[in-house]
């Protein structure tokens, strides 16, 4: 887990002790990797860097000013990004909040009791139900969001929160991902224990197993997180009122409006600006709690 | 470690009339995983199996209009068999979006994936400096939304706002319009390729740290070059994760939606059957006839399993030759 997070290149192999290859040189830099990755390094923030420096000019510097010069009129946009309809933009990065925490947080839920139940029991079937769960990856989202919205039309239910939150509950990934870290950091012996000691099932999942698979479940849970926030074609499909849109649908929308109202132009680089913030931010908080070596280990099985 | 937990695990196996509750707690054992699976069944059912299902059964119906279409009884839903699928093949808009991200794709899935391969490699080499904040900033676009990255670049390609066009100005070169023709499928390339490698590069970066570092000992002490060991021993070495990226990609790839999508208002050039998935909301939401999109949508669906499966059989199976290769030496 920690290996990714920490780069601290081994000990030359080379130059072990033992080898008793002359004195130790002064270490260089190798320097056609480093250059090359501060270029990729630098592609990657271009456009990040940009949207901080063009959210601070005003309308007509967007267009008039060279690309990473700063404008004066931060401020300005600032107040009236809050004044655009009454503030509907916070409605949306709180919209986005909403669907992206309590859809992690209950399709981590899912994922956890369906992945220990398939890493810890044996069944018949169970490889097969595995298999059709996954196939849930495969298939294209507008395959599925198109008559996910008839039906819910049906319901009655398209247009709400819900019709957002639902479909993106169960994901095969987070199941594939949690039945693998279940299987390898829940012990079959600690589960035989907790079952000598007379627990139910339920109660060895919640009490013993479920702290054991914490970190696996970090990863889920913020993969999920990530998936939701970044979603644009379901909301796209199911919503219209747009008090209920998450912020990618709403930027979506003012960009298209823009292009009848150039000043409003000025308002989506602001917003844009604003929203990447969160996320990047989240990411470098649990850039070190996230397992990103389960990615291998899943690559690997 | 193990063996003590075979012990246990047999012991209770071998034992299980030791007491007379053993039944019915071995009974609540065997039911358990089924309750455990209770909300990913339910839900897959209703939003994966019924959706799909009831997208199939539309497939094969259509409305038939009598008359002027007025009237209760005028509109009726009928059998249409295979007509909507002819339909969709001999469809040129939907054949001309299939062209276009099948060329958007050849653009994208190698240029990506070999930038990500590359990446992981430099990351991975001795005395390479800065590593961590070149990960992570190489990583950053993955938490950026296709829409806000498109948003972005969609911005950056504007001749009053890119820097491109400024350097342009001042050497008196030529400005091509990025967001037309040729250059639009490069434009809307870069996008995917600058929100996709930081997330593939990571995945083949955590299979290269999982190699021990002895593997690479033996080829050091022979006097392999860095480049040498990482073309003849990590490239191989990764070869499962790198054809797990390439499968997701081409998922990926065949069902772009969102940039294109969000390019639009800014040019012209974008149309609104730009790619198959964008037709196919078009036909269902623009123009309402939800049972051609039903049967262009199982059409996709059906070359994208087609497509991303042949490549892992194909990818399967040069892996076994050369497998049985290596044993043959």
């Amino acid at each position: 887990m920690s290996s990714v997070t920490l780069n601290k290149a081994e000990p030359v192999a080379g130059t072990a002790p033992g080898t008793g290859r002359g004195p130790a040189r002064p270490r260089r830099i190798a320097l056609v990797p480093t250059l090359t990755l501060l270029l990729g390094a630098l592609y990657c923030l271009l456009p990040v860097a940009w949207v901080v420096i063009a959210s601070t000019k005003s309308g007509s510097e967007l267009f008039s000013t060279f690309t990473f010069w700063p404008g004066t009129g931060f401020t300005e946009n600032l107040s009236d990004l809050n004044a655009y309809r009454d503030g509907v933009y916070w409605k949306w990065m709180g919209n986005s909040a909403l669907y992206a925490g309590l859809g992690a947080l209950l399709s981590t839920c899912v994922s956890a009791v369906s992945g220990y139940a398939l890493a810890v029991y044996r069944f018949r079937g169970r490889e097969t139900l595995f298999n059709v769960l996954l196939t849930g990856v495969l298939m294209p989202p507008v395959i599925l969001a198109v008559p996910q919205y008839l039906l819910l039309a049906q319901a009655d239910l398209t247009d709400s929160y819900l019709s957002v939150l639902l479909p993106q509950i169960l994901s095969p990934y987070g199941v594939y991902l949690a039945r693998i870290y279940a299987a390898a950091s829940v012990p079959s012996d600690v589960v035989e224990a907790g079952r000598m000691d007379g627990a139910g099932e339920w109660r060895i999942f919640t009490r013993v197993a479920l702290p054991m698979m914490m970190p696996g479940l970090v990863t889920v849970f913020l993969f999920q997180f990530v998936a939701i926030w970044n979603n644009f074609l379901l909301p796209y499909i199911m919503l219209s009122d747009d008090e209920k849109f998450p912020i990618t649908l709403g930027l979506h929308t003012l960009l298209e409006q823009g292009a009848n109202t150039p000043a409003l132009y000025t308002l989506v680089v602001t917003g844009a600006f604003l929203a990447v913030f969160p996320l990047v931010a989240l990411f470098l908080v649990v850039q070190r709690f996230w397992s990103l070596d389960l990615l291998s280990g899943a690559v690997k099985s | 470690m193990t063996s003590p937990a075979r012990g246990k695990a047999y012991g209770v196996g071998g034992a299980p009339y030791a007491r007379p509750s053993r039944t019915s707690a071995l009974r609540r054992t065997r039911s358990a995983p089924f309750l455990f699976l209770v909300p990913a069944t339910v839900l897959f059912l209703l939003f994966f199996a019924l959706p799909i299902g009831y997208a199939i059964w539309l497939s094969f119906r259509k409305v038939r209009v009598s008359g002027l279409g007025l009237g209760a009884g005028a509109r009726k839903e009928v059998w249409a068999g295979l007509e909507n699928y002819t339909a969709a093949l001999s469809d040129s808009e939907l054949l001309d979006g299939a062209l276009r991200v099948l060329g958007y794709g050849c653009i994208v899935v190698p240029v990506m994936l070999g930038l990500a391969l590359v990446f992981a490699l430099m990351l991975d080499s001795e005395r390479v400096r800065l590593a961590p904040f070149t990960r992570l900033a190489i990583f950053l676009p993955y938490a950026i939304p296709g829409v806000i990255a498109a948003l972005l670049w969609g911005f950056l390609y504007l001749p009053d706002v890119s820097p491109f066009y400024f350097v342009l100005d001042r050497f008196g070169l030529p400005q091509p319009d990025l967001l037309d023709g040729g250059p639009l499928f490069l434009a809307l390339s870069n996008i995917a390729v600058w929100g996709g490698t930081g997330f593939n590069m990571i995945v083949i970066y955590t299979a290269l740290r999982a190699v021990p570092a002895e593997v690479y000992e033996a080829a050091k002490l022979d006097g392999a070059t860095p480049l040498q060991i990482a073309l003849k021993i990590k490239i191989p070495m990764v070869a499962p994760s790198l054809v797990l990226t390439f499968f997701f990609s081409i998922i990926a790839t065949l069902q772009v939606f969102n940039e294109p999508t969000t390019l639009k208002p800014l040019t012209n050039s974008v149309s609104t059957t730009w790619s198959p998935l964008m037709k196919v909301y078009q036909d269902a939401f623009g123009n309402g006839d939800i049972h051609s999109a039903a049967a262009q949508a199982a059409l996709i669906a059906l070359a994208t399993l087609v497509l991303s499966f042949g490549f892992l059989r194909a990818a399967n199976r040069r892996n076994k030759q050369d497998d049985s290769q290596g044993a043959a030496r």
